[in-house]
């Protein structure tokens, strides 16, 4: 086994996540009913396939993919689409978006699925695509489509496949308890997308702290001699992928690279197990695994959830206290507060946190910076936190992003060290929006732009149009009034050409009818009785003629 | 003496020729001070400086003929780039103009209202009105400018100025220096 690296920085805290692996994962029963966002993953959000009153079964796809880094979203089990439209999500703003509520039939009837066994056989596109049908996303956290890291593009050569098992992140224990209850499912999952991106080897990347899944990992590759499984000393943010590239591997993803640069790509142990039951038992993504813990939960565990459970049933399953302070979605280090309980667990969701201000570190007032410069000996990609501070507190935006804010992955580590308990990480997120809003409203001036310089072109043309077209009929009238011109003007004017074709026109007919001229046959030769009759009648034709008139 | 003066001769016609050279060469289409003014500013081609759009407002800053505190849409933040640019003292907001909302606006047509005159969409800067003579009109919200020249047209009054709603793509996290500031006062 090739040694491991280490990155600069990082952070021990206390771990906290013996509390919910004493109890194996536990399926949660049936909600009343489903809240399942359109918006759950990086990209675009997915556009609704069903209506008002519709029934789906179980697996079926509710929503579609819109564009490329986007994914499906499927109905969690059999119901009744009883609504479409904003709900409250679990989002740092506490804004809602546009949902689809399912009222489960509790028949859990499954749509017809054509299961797989041969899919280490199966050609690497069509694999991307059951991926990308299955609404599978990356379930580490950040929600990035699955399919898109599986496939790497005809120039790329990946060396090296790393399975993301570190769960470096306080509290959260749903990947421990996965590798340790379904070890074949991700070892299988790992086969797949090792078939899929070509990979000349698969290492399963677990911290020390997780023993027994690394003990349950490790048997169940023993025969496998492209996988192996290595155990990483714990430290905070170990989980994050470009630092697990460069401990596995040595490798430095460059600032604006991917893992793909290096040759590398990496998929969380939790992705692995979905993308195989995607692939073998065609069971799209409609459930997780979600760490229910903190000090507010009297019986912290770890459940198998359906996609859009709502918080509540969560905490109520697991004996919450009614006292809860901060509800925080993901870890205490890079978790976000969600402001009701209401809010749907999603793709992404991969632990609850429930806490009192007992448990908290007491939370002090924001002190001063005194550049003690701790921050910048945490920080895991060597930027100088305190600079960037400075910056986003001085709204200088331009400089901020010389000193690479956009490198900064959140992991906390600075705001944890500062001894003066600045929220470092808000100082940051606050600036990305704000740049971010700023782009987009310098996009839209420059559109506002271009649409004004467009109309006032447009007038122009209409103004030099008219004008041209004035000054055309002016000419024409003042031809037509002049006398001298008459004449010439009726001869090869438009009019006297019409009336000259209808005379030759007539002309030509009447020659005809000169040439042509015979009598007809049947008047000539008539008798006498013949004569009278025919005049008879023409008489009657002419006095009905006249009364008709 | 005489070589002293030959020698500065030649070298004087020497970088003449280069100069003259470079000057052709080199030459700059149009004033590009203008190009960069006018980037600065927000766009809205609202007209509230006096000038009949923001290109305008910008000749006038390059020429020397406007002053930099005419735009309120852009606010202090539009002030404080045009005197980085321009090398001028920043000041405030012309005490005349009216400062613009704090957060952006976008027109709204009431369309049970609307009675189709064209006069709103003739008005528009940046043709984000749709309609034709005697249908109903209405705003393309995602260009509408705020600029607001639709309003005093409008015969039945059915144009109103809404803030365009955040949702979780547009939404921005707080300024936690605020968060201090209020906690301390």
């Amino acid at each position: 086994m090739s040694p491991l690296w280490s990155f600069p920085g990082g952070i021990h805290p206390p771990m906290h996540k013996e509390e919910s692996t004493r109890s194996p994962i536990v399926k949660l029963p049936l909600p009343e009913r489903l809240i399942l966002p359109l918006h759950q993953h990086i990209g675009a959000p997915s556009t609704p396939d069903v209506n008002l009153g519709d029934q789906v079964l179980k697996g079926q796809r509710i929503a579609h993919a819109d564009g490329y880094v986007s994914v499906a979203l499927h109905a969690p089990t059999s119901g009744t689409i009883t609504d479409i439209g904003e709900y409250p999500i679990p989002h740092p703003s506490g804004l809602s978006d546009l949902c689809i509520i399912l009222s489960p039939d509790g028949q859990e009837k499954w749509i017809s699925r054509e299961t797989k066994d041969d899919y280490l056989f199966m050609d690497a596109s069509h694999l991307r695509n059951r991926v990308r049908d299955a609404g599978i996303v990356g379930l580490g956290g950040a929600g990035f489509p699955a399919f898109i890291k599986l496939n790497p593009g005809p120039r790329n050569v990946i060396e090296t496949l790393i399975i993301n098992g570190i769960e470096c992140e306080p509290y959260i224990s749903c990947d421990d308890m996965l590798m340790r209850e379904r070890t074949a499912n991700i070892v299988s999952g790992v086969k797949i997308i090792a078939h899929a991106v070509q990979a000349r080897q698969s290492i399963i990347a677990i911290e020390d702290n997780k023993p027994e899944a690394y003990q349950a990992m490790l048997e169940a590759t023993a025969n496998e001699p492209d996988l192996s499984v290595v155990q990483c000393p714990t430290i905070y943010p170990q989980g994050s992928e470009k630092q697990l590239i460069y401990v596995v591997t040595g490798k430095e993803v460059p600032s604006d690279g991917l893992p793909l640069n290096v040759g590398v790509v990496v998929h969380n142990v939790g992705t692995a197990a979905a993308i195989y039951s995607a692939i073998a038992k065609a069971e799209p993504l409609i459930s997780r695994i979600v760490t229910v813990t903190g000090d507010a939960i009297r019986k912290p565990q770890n459940l198998e959830v359906l996609i859009g459970t709502p918080i509540r049933s969560l905490l109520d399953f697991c004996d919450a206290q009614t006292q809860i302070d901060q509800l925080i979605m993901g870890g205490p280090m890079m978790g976000f507060t969600i402001h009701t309980p209401l809010a749907s667990v999603l793709k992404t969701t991969n632990c609850i946190l429930a806490t009192t201000y007992n448990s908290l570190p007491e939370k002090n007032m924001e002190m001063p910076c005194i550049r003690c410069g701790a921050c910048a000996d945490a920080c895991p990609i060597k930027l100088l936190p305190q600079q960037l501070y400075w910056y986003a507190r001085a709204k200088d935006f331009e400089k901020i992003q010389d000193y690479n804010l956009f490198d900064c992955i959140e992991c906390g580590c600075c705001a944890y060290v500062c001894p003066s308990n600045i929220p470092l990480v808000h100082y940051y997120r606050y600036a990305k929006t704000e740049i971010w809003s700023k782009e987009r409203e310098q996009q839209k001036a420059d559109i506002a732009r271009q649409r004004h310089d467009f109309r006032a072109e447009r007038l122009a043309k209409e103004k030099a149009e008219k004008a041209a077209r004035h000054k055309r009929k002016r000419n024409e009238l003042k031809e037509k009034s002049d006398p001298s011109k008459k004449e010439t003007l009726i001869k090869n004017g438009a009019k006297s050409k019409k009336k000259a074709a209808i005379l030759e026109a007539m002309e030509r007919v009447q020659a005809k009818k000169e040439a042509h001229k015979t009598e007809p046959k049947n008047t000539v030769n008539l008798t006498e009785e013949q004569q009278r009759k025919i005049d008879q009648i023409n008489k009657k034709r002419e006095t009905r003629k006249n009364n008709e008139d | 003496m005489l070589s002293a003066i030959l020698t500065l001769a030649i070298l004087a016609g020497i970088f003449g020729l280069l100069l003259g050279f470079a000057a052709i060469k080199f030459k700059v289409e149009g004033d590009p001070l203008v190009d960069n003014i006018d980037k600065l500013l927000p766009q809205t081609q609202c007209g509230q400086c006096g000038f009949p759009g923001c290109r305008p407002y910008a000749t006038a800053i390059a020429s020397d003929e406007a002053d930099i505190n005419l735009c309120p849409p852009g606010g202090d933040t539009t002030i404080i780039a045009l005197a980085d640019l321009l090398g001028r003292e920043a000041k405030a907001l012309d005490s005349e103009k009216n400062a613009a909302p704090p957060e952006p606006m976008i027109a709204l047509i009431d369309e049970n209202s609307c009675i189709g005159c064209t006069l709103c969409i003739q008005a528009c800067p940046v043709d984000a009105i749709i309609g034709a003579a005697k249908q109903m009109h209405s705003v393309f919200d995602k260009e509408c400018t705020g600029c607001e020249l639709c309003l005093p047209p409008c015969p039945v009054d059915c144009i109103s100025m809404v803030a365009i709603e955040q949702n979780i793509t547009t939404w921005k996290w707080p300024d936690p220096a605020k968060r201090i500031t209020e906690s301390v006062s």
